[in-house]
């Protein structure tokens, strides 16, 4: 077991190893300036440096993503099972969930703002639109994939709307869903330091800001290193739950490679 | 020998003409005590884009308590159709589906079916996907599943009550989905093609292991299936289909006792009445 996620994991973190290397090798050759490019070793020792300050606000973020993350997924969930039994309001409503995409968020944000003030409650809202639509469009589309077989059973067995929804529909859409919910956990972190960009005063976001201003090229590198690492464990999460949950396809996507 | 053959024959051409015709000019409903599904004048045609198609043609026949009967014919002739029809997901263009007396024309919840894939739910275990059935007509999960450790015993799958479906082989899996439809509330069962996706050897075991388990519980039984042997080994009564739109060519009596065993795949009365079938197959 540990061997195969041993060549599974591997491979990439050799080549990210590399690649750090090659950067400080480059960085101490051409002797470039700390704050054009700073090396993985300066980024390492700043970091280190301020770690406390950093702390808390890793701390903010990471609050943030989490509950605009949870508000985005209840959101997402609730409205691909509202639109799913009626096939006519669906229709209607579908149009309206992509024009949502495409609102820039900076320019939604300042809006939001003047609605909701200068609390938690405009981010959430920002990042609940960003995460709800993968969540929605995946399940929705998860939901309509239902086995035909499965189904004709369930209904010649006299399966109620309700049993077929609970008992085939939502279970079989659950690999889809996932994929949604995989892809809204990354962007959910994201979001969040575009959040923090405007009208805050804790956060990653807010601290890349700050130092955008002073020209700490290092700390900046120290923050997109932060914000790096939040996405993959806000991704692990998802993955690890997902593999609990829908272990079904885990064992069979195992057994092919065999 | 000759002589035998004859009297087969004359014996399939009178029960080809007397059972039928009641129902043909019958506009009455004649409802025997022990007849469970009537199919009545069925016709279907379904409205596609350019033009009409006609799938079912006064198709008309009928399913004893008790009996095992099956339709044979060729593919596309519509019998997946007519299985919709009967579990009623499909409404007929004309024409009556009843069972037990009372018509079921596009009302679902009164058959158990058994698919050509297993369709088995890949999330539930075995003993929680045999019981399905028994589930949504709300019975307690608890009892049911105590009861059907005992069933996936009888059946040979012992052991594998808490496996999940994709841990099983092909004909294991099969097995599974019959019990879910022999477990199943509803009397009928529609089978449909359960073993064209089986290997030839894996077959041949099916069809002696449904053999068994048919003739120990006579539950009633309509069976789709495109190999003449396998319908005359199984089946009391064959119905011969036509190609689209399919009507009823000829219903065959099959004269074999029961037990019945694969060995009688040998016989020469039953390559006899294989081949007057494959004839009236090949004619189409």
């Amino acid at each position: 077991m540990s061997r195969r996620r041993w060549s599974q994991a591997g491979p990439p973190i050799v080549a990210v190893l590399l690649l750090l290397i090659v950067w400080q090798l480059a960085v101490l050759m051409f002797e470039v300036e700390k704050w054009m490019l700073p090396s993985p070793i300066d980024i390492v020792t700043e970091a280190i440096h301020s770690a406390p300050s950093l702390l808390k606000h890793t701390w903010a973020t990471l609050e943030l993503t989490l509950i605009g993350f949870g508000c985005g997924a209840a959101v997402g969930l609730v409205v691909a099972m509202l639109l799913h039994p009626i096939p006519l309001v669906k229709r209607a409503i579908y149009p309206l969930i992509i024009l949502s995409q495409n609102v820039p968020t900076i320019a939604l944000l300042p809006l939001l703002m003047i609605w909701f003030g200068f609390g938690l409650m405009p981010k959430i809202v920002v990042i609940t639109l960003v995460c709800f639509f993968p969540i929605t469009i995946a399940l929705m589309d998860g939901l309509m994939q239902t086995d035909r077989t499965m189904l004709h059973y369930m209904r010649m067995a006299g399966a109620t709307r309700a049993q077929l929804f609970w008992k085939l529909e939502l279970p079989h859409a659950m690999p889809a869903l996932f994929s949604g919910l995989k892809i809204a956990a990354t962007y959910s972190v994201m979001s969040a330091i575009v959040a923090e960009w405007l009208g805050t005063d804790k956060g990653i976001g807010y601290y890349m800001v700050l130092q955008k201003a002073a020209f700490r090229t290092d700390r900046m590198f120290v923050a997109i290193a932060i914000v790096v690492l939040m996405s993959i464990t806000m991704f692990s999460i998802v993955q690890a739950i997902e593999r609990r949950v829908v272990h079904w396809q885990a064992a069979r996507s195992h057994q092919r490679n065999k | 020998m000759q002589q035998w053959l004859d009297d087969v024959s004359t014996k399939l051409n009178k029960s080809a003409t007397g059972d039928t015709v009641d129902t043909f000019t019958g506009k009455v409903h004649e409802t025997r005590e022990d007849c469970l599904l009537q199919v009545q004048g069925v016709s279907v045609s379904f409205a596609d884009a350019k033009e009409r198609v006609h799938v079912l043609d006064d198709v008309t026949l009928s399913v004893d308590r008790g009996q095992f009967v099956t339709i044979i014919g060729p593919s596309g002739s519509g019998k997946s159709t007519l299985f919709h029809l009967i579990g009623g997901l499909l409404r007929p263009t004309s024409g009556d589906i009843v069972i037990n007396g009372t018509s079921v024309v596009g009302q679902t919840g009164h058959v158990s079916y058994m698919p050509q894939q297993p369709a088995l739910f890949p999330w539930r275990t075995i003993e929680d996907n045999v019981i399905l059935a028994q589930e949504l007509a709300g019975h307690s999960k608890k009892m049911l599943r105590q009861e059907a450790r005992q069933w996936l015993a009888n059946v040979g799958l012992a052991g594998y009550e808490r496996a999940y479906p994709h841990m099983l082989s092909g004909g294991m899996q099969q097995r599974a989905a019959f019990l879910r439809a022999l477990l199943s509330p509803h009397e009928l069962m529609l089978l449909d093609e359960p073993f064209s996706a089986l290997d030839a050897l894996t077959r041949s075991e099916m069809q002696q292991w449904l053999l068994e388990q048919w003739e120990r519980h006579r539950r009633s039984v309509l069976f789709v299936t495109h190999s003449i042997e396998e319908a005359l080994l199984l089946s009391d009564t064959i119905y011969v289909l036509s190609n689209r739109p399919a009507h009823v060519l000829e219903r065959v009596q099959v004269p074999f006792a029961r037990p019945r065993q694969q060995a009688l795949t040998l016989d020469p009365a039953f390559a006899a009445l294989k081949q007057q079938i494959a004839g009236m197959l090949r004619q189409q």
